[in-house]
């Protein structure tokens, strides 16, 4: 793969609905598996719904929804990004080498999203099977219902952390501002550092699995409970 | 949706260049607000008691020379009056409540925009592209500005309810997002003396930060105290004669980017609206967290 001259398709000449066409449409077995994208400049939708096993690389800063609905690929933003990067992928990998704007991954039902420095609030919401590794901290009610896949955080949680969690499981390194309704810290079991110890290795950030905690959902909205003072 | 813009550049061989740059922040913010826009710029007007003043008639072919001419006959007050379109830019030692007092009883289809020693604001209904085109806003020099374009969701498309909003003296803010207590605060304002010119929400932060401060707070105890009292979505940037400021509410739906580099403090909903800024390459970027205020002093 590596050893394929990159395609490179300059966003300053090309639209990104034409990117998008050509991503989608002229990306073959007899293609370049490489395409490199100049400067983004903050446009929203780059690389979104793509289908095949191909590197991208993004070469600056994008905007919204980056990756979105990815399978397959494997795109390298080399720059920070906006809202929602790598909203509801399926398989692939997004690595973004900055920092994430809010709802990084959100709905993701596979693929690995790696954001490198820190993501803002929501990172995570209502993940659905996906894994998401942030090198540095998330924000404000991250993993909001969470249904099922990890969030690795090796720096802090901001506040209501996990709110309302499924299934999801959450490893934080540092410190936890406050845990959402439902949420709770639990102990690491063998299989929970081995998770932590996979992913990790994955991104290649070498915190030891030992320092993380586990959160998750205690369970207790799961089931209607009739003595509860209802009171909101 | 509405985006906000700002801009403040540190040093002063580069001020001629506010214009240039912030020109093509707001056309491209203007895909988030389309119907209306405006821009505050900051440049002191001199020494003395001479102070700004921006007006606004909406009146076709509106004669500002003969505005002009009778502020001089009926005032007795030196006038520095130029005009473009529908702005009129008056420069004059005449007390703001005089003048204020003058325009509703000779002129009341003229509107008082911004009244300070530093302070210009422009703002009209249209595209955010087609206005800056209108007023030349590429040739502004400035130390520092704040922009809007809106997309009107809660009160009338209209030159008056396009930001910025101001109050007092030198100071304004834009407002992304939705207030939900502007009625009870504007109720309890009104209770104090102060007059609103619109059913905006926005004006009624804008009101409240500038009561604060006109009873002795500085603008960024004002905004610990809006914090509270405030309900609702905002990212809010304000400027002073000295300074940007700019919040986020608890909950931060509305967004926000800051790019700072040895030349400037850009500010903008976006990042794409910076991307053709010099130096932004090498830009030390982030995203505000909620309700911390960020300031910036010339």
């Amino acid at each position: 793969m590596e050893s394929v001259a990159p395609a490179s398709v300059d966003l300053q000449k090309l639209s990104v609905r034409q990117l998008n066409h050509f991503l989608h449409h002229e990306i073959g077995a007899t293609s370049p598996s490489r395409v490199e994208i100049l400067n983004p400049n903050g446009l929203h939708n780059i690389a979104v719904g793509l289908d095949a096993p191909v590197q991208v690389d993004v070469r600056g800063h994008a905007g919204y929804f980056l990756g979105g609905m990815n399978r397959q690929a494997r795109i390298v933003v080399h720059g920070n990004v906006g809202w929602s990067v790598g909203e509801n992928m399926m398989s692939g990998e997004v690595r973004v080498k900055g920092f994430a704007s809010q709802c990084a991954g959100a709905s993701a039902h596979g693929g690995l999203l790696f954001i490198e420095g820190s993501a803002s609030s929501r990172c995570g919401i209502s993940l659905k099977g996906g894994d998401i590794v942030v090198g540095g901290h998330v924000g404000h009610m991250s993993a909001f219902m969470a249904q099922a896949g990890h969030l690795v955080v090796c720096g802090d949680a901001g506040a209501g952390l996990g709110d309302s969690l499924y299934e999801a499981v959450i490893y934080v390194r540092g410190k936890i501002h406050s845990l959402g309704a439902d949420a709770r810290e639990e102990p690491m079991s063998e299989c929970d550092y081995d998770k932590v110890g996979i992913l990790l290795s994955r991104t290649g950030l070498d915190w030891s699995p030992r320092e993380f905690k586990r959160v998750a959902s205690a369970k207790t909205l799961y089931h209607w409970n009739v003595d509860a003072d209802q009171e909101y | 949706m509405c985006g906000i813009i700002g801009l403040l550049i540190k040093p002063e061989s580069k001020r001629s260049q506010l214009g240039e740059w912030v020109t093509p922040m707001m056309d491209c913010m203007g895909d988030r607000g389309p119907d209306s826009a405006g821009l505050a710029v900051f440049s002191p007007v001199g020494d003395g008691p001479l102070r700004r003043f921006s007006l606004f008639c909406g009146r076709p072919g509106f004669d500002w020379t003969e505005l002009g001419k009778a502020f001089e006959r009926d005032t007795a007050c030196e006038a520095d009056l130029s005009a473009i379109e529908n702005h009129g830019r008056l420069v004059s030692p005449i007390a703001p409540e005089r003048l204020e007092e003058w325009l509703s009883r000779e002129f009341p289809s003229v509107h008082l925009l911004s009244t300070g020693r530093s302070i210009e604001v422009y703002k009209d209904e249209g595209h955010p592209a087609e206005i800056a085109e209108r007023y030349g806003f590429a040739g502004l020099a400035a130390s520092h500005c704040v922009g809007h374009t809106r997309m009107a969701t809660e009160s009338a498309v209209s030159p008056a309810h396009a930001h910025p909003f101001t109050a007092g003296e030198d100071f304004c803010l834009v407002h992304n997002g939705s207030l939900s207590n502007p009625w009870s605060l504007r109720r309890r304002l009104q209770k104090r003396g102060v007059d609103f010119e619109t059913d905006n929400d926005t004006e009624a932060a804008c009101r409240f930060l500038e009561w604060r401060m006109r009873e002795g707070e500085s603008l960024e105890d004002a905004l610990k105290a809006a914090f509270i009292e405030l309900d609702g979505f905002y990212t809010l940037l304000m400027a002073t004669a000295e300074k940007l400021v700019l919040v986020r509410d608890a909950f931060a739906c509305k967004p926000a980017v800051v790019a700072e580099t040895e030349d400037y403090v850009a500010v903008s909903s976006e990042f794409r609206s910076l991307a053709h800024l010099p130096g932004i390459r090498s830009a030390e970027l982030f995203e505000p967290v909620p309700e911390e205020i960020y300031s910036w002093s010339l």
